[in-house]
């Protein structure tokens, strides 16, 4: 096996340079779903903010697609770059499960940012989440509920069949939906997934349109699902009578709601995620703060932060809801 | 690894005069892969101070041994002038049949006979297509491809199936300090370097691969040979699918998705001819190291991912030219 001589040599030499790097400030990478996703600039930059602030090192990587395994090599490889906190956006809730527990057997703190092993929390130290999730599908329900008068028939345009936020939303849409006499007269003809690609995503919408003639209001609890739908319905100038509603991104809607296409539509800070993730990270690191349910701590610009059941943490109490009047307030 | 290297066939079968012996030796396509591939671990170690060890790359390559593993049989189908395009959905199946057998109570060496039965078994549909109805084997394992995600999908739906804890791990048994799969690789790698260099059955499918016609009036058995390179590639992949439940610890219908195109980029970058005749174990063994040690290298690195697909095409490209230039250049 000469390889294996060669790369030992080398490694004996390389040895030196790997020692002198290991004093040096806290080492932050954040995982993402996949490249080219602009929601993730938004707590990329929360991260950095605070790690220029607080004086850390921070790193962005991300696979180049959303698949469950893909996410693995690179959580490999900021193990073996000895990084002290690895944040994620978990692609699956479970593939990961073996490689996060190896990362934290090394002493990396593990945290899901922006997503959640659902499930299998035990394999992660703490989740950092906009808004407590198990309220977002009850609240988008009441949000295009209350643009198309509480009747008539809705339609999800969703994600990817297997992503785990948008599966837990949609379950809570349907319960509210079924359970909720407010609702009664709402009528949900149709589940259908865009997997997160502006093409599908539009051709999905489309399809929609034409299956169901009487459809008045459509979630689209993704970013890129609302674009296309939104999209799909400028285009065909039918805002009167489709309402368009969901998840979006501020500076990806902006121009939907000023001609009107987009009445209103919900989402949270994304950049808070990021920003409060390295206060956490930080205080968990030297002690100042106690990562057990229950306990507190104070975070600049977001007041004080409760650790709540399953050490999940929240940047805010409710979705912050986008009209024209407030849209402009946002840059994200 | 020596063994591995087949001694060329040299002339004698014509007048041309031979070859000098260096060049029978040395201008060949696996030199190059060799060659790039000591080239990839010093770009490695420049690009990152945490590439160069030991212990970290045999780590990275466990996520990469069970395509490695189908690569190799692959490569022999590919020499005998068919091609496999359906193993990495043919894991995911396996797996899932064995996931779903073991949480509805069958012992486990059970379940897993019945996984690797069912593997054979798809061999068999794609030998039976090609073989018997006589279709091309490429149209046909596309086919085969999308049925057997279909099929996996339709057992374990959107959810992922967990194994026993106990059966979790393959990638954590360590052999004389090499990870199981990484052995396993070497193994099978040996043994098939051998089948495929040193026996008659060897020799018979560089045969059937040059001319199918001419393989056949000399009296070799084309069909039987092709039926068993079929079963065989049917058989590791279920065994490589199972050992991918086992690294994850659990399975999902998606399990090795796009895989495919990874075991066909391990056979050519080491220099098997995609049109048949051509190749060796020896070429895909250092591939599948060559792959490994250039993903690696630029995922630890930080790499963008694009630049990594970049890399990565490029690598494919140089080494399709240099084959087809050697194999135009020399005579077998």
């Amino acid at each position: 096996m000469l390889k294996k001589t060669l790369l030992l040599g080398l490694a004996a030499g390389l040895a030196f340079a790997g020692a002198a790097m290991a004093q040096d400030p806290v080492k932050i990478v954040y995982i993402g779903k996949n490249t080219g996703n602009p929601y993730f600039d938004s707590i990329t930059g929360g991260f950095e903010d605070a790690c220029k602030a607080k004086g850390c090192e921070f790193e962005f990587v991300a696979p180049a697609t959303a698949e469950a395994t893909s996410q693995i090599p690179f959580i490999e490889a900021q193990i073996q770059r000895g990084v002290n906190v690895i944040g994620i956006a978990p692609n699956s809730p479970d593939a990961l499960n073996q490689v996060l527990d190896d990362a934290r057997a090394k002493g990396i703190l593990v945290l899901t940012v922006n997503g959640d092993l659902t499930g299998n929390e035990s394999h992660r130290d703490a989740t950092i989440l906009p808004v407590n999730f198990d309220i977002v599908g009850r609240d988008q329900v009441e949000m295009v509920g209350s643009l198309i008068g509480y009747e008539g028939e809705i339609a999800i345009l969703s994600a990817t069949t297997e992503a785990p936020d948008q599966n837990k939303w949609i379950v809570g849409m349907n319960e509210t939906l079924k359970t909720d006499p407010k609702y009664a007269k709402m009528n949900l003809v149709a589940t259908v997934y865009g997997d997160d690609q502006p093409e599908k995503s539009t051709t999905e919408m489309e399809a929609l349109l034409s299956n169901y003639p009487n459809l008045k209001g459509v979630i689209a609890p993704t970013t890129v699902g609302i674009a296309a739908a939104a999209q799909v319905v400028q285009s065909r100038g039918i805002a009167d009578k489709v309402q368009v509603t969901g998840l979006g991104l501020p500076s990806e809607m902006r121009d939907f709601v000023k001609d009107g296409t987009v009445k209103a539509f919900q989402l949270w800070s994304p950049y808070n995620e990021g920003w409060l993730a390295v206060h956490f990270a930080l205080g968990v690191l030297d002690g100042s703060i106690k990562n057990e349910v229950g306990s507190t701590f104070e975070v600049p610009n977001l007041g004080t932060i409760t650790i709540n059941a399953n050490n999940s943490i929240n940047t805010q109490a409710e979705l912050t809801t986008f009209t024209a009047e407030n849209i402009d307030d946002f840059n994200f | 690894m020596s063994t591995l290297e087949t001694p060329a066939p040299t002339s004698g079968h014509d007048a041309a005069p031979a070859r000098p012996r260096w060049q029978v030796v040395l201008v060949r396509p696996e030199t190059m892969t060799l060659i790039l591939l000591i080239l990839g671990i010093f770009a490695g170690g420049l690009l990152s101070p945490f590439f160069l060890d030991i212990s970290y790359i045999l780590r990275s390559f466990t996520l990469y041994s069970e395509f490695a593993m189908v690569a190799l049989v692959l490569t022999m189908v590919i020499i005998a002038g068919e091609i496999d395009l359906s193993p990495a959905a043919n894991m995911a199946l396996s797996a899932c049949i064995f996931a779903w057998l073991q949480q509805a109570g069958v012992p486990i060496p059970a379940a897993v006979a019945v996984g690797l039965a069912s593997g054979l078994a798809m061999g068999a549909l794609n030998a039976f297509m090609v073989i018997g109805l006589q279709l091309p084997s490429i149209i046909v394992t596309i086919g085969t491809l999308t049925l057997y995600r279909g099929l996996a999908q339709v057992i374990a739906g959107d959810k992922s199936i967990r194994v026993p804890e106990w059966f979790i791990g393959i990638d954590k048994i360590m052999v004389a300090g090499i990870p199981l799969p990484v052995v396993l690789f070497v193994v099978v790698a040996l043994v098939l370097g051998i089948v495929l260099g040193g026996t008659i059955f060897g020799r018979q499918i560089y045969q059937v691969g040059t001319s199918e016609v001419a393989a056949r009036h000399a009296g070799i058995r084309a069909a039987r040979i092709k039926l068993v390179l079929f079963l065989l590639v049917g058989l590791v992949a279920a065994t490589a699918g199972i050992m991918t439940a086992s690294r994850l610890g659990s399975v999902r219908y998606d399990l090795g998705l796009g895989g495919e195109l990874q075991m066909v980029l391990m056979a050519m970058l080491g220099g098997t001819y995609i049109f048949g005749g051509r190749g060796t174990i020896l070429g895909t063994f250092l591939a599948a190291w060559l792959l490994v040690i250039v993903s690696t290298g630029m995922i630890v690195a930080n790499v963008l991912p694009a630049v990594q697909l970049v890399v990565l095409g490029a690598l494919l490209i140089v080494s399709i030219i240099a084959t087809n230039f050697i194999y135009s250049r020399t005579q077998r």
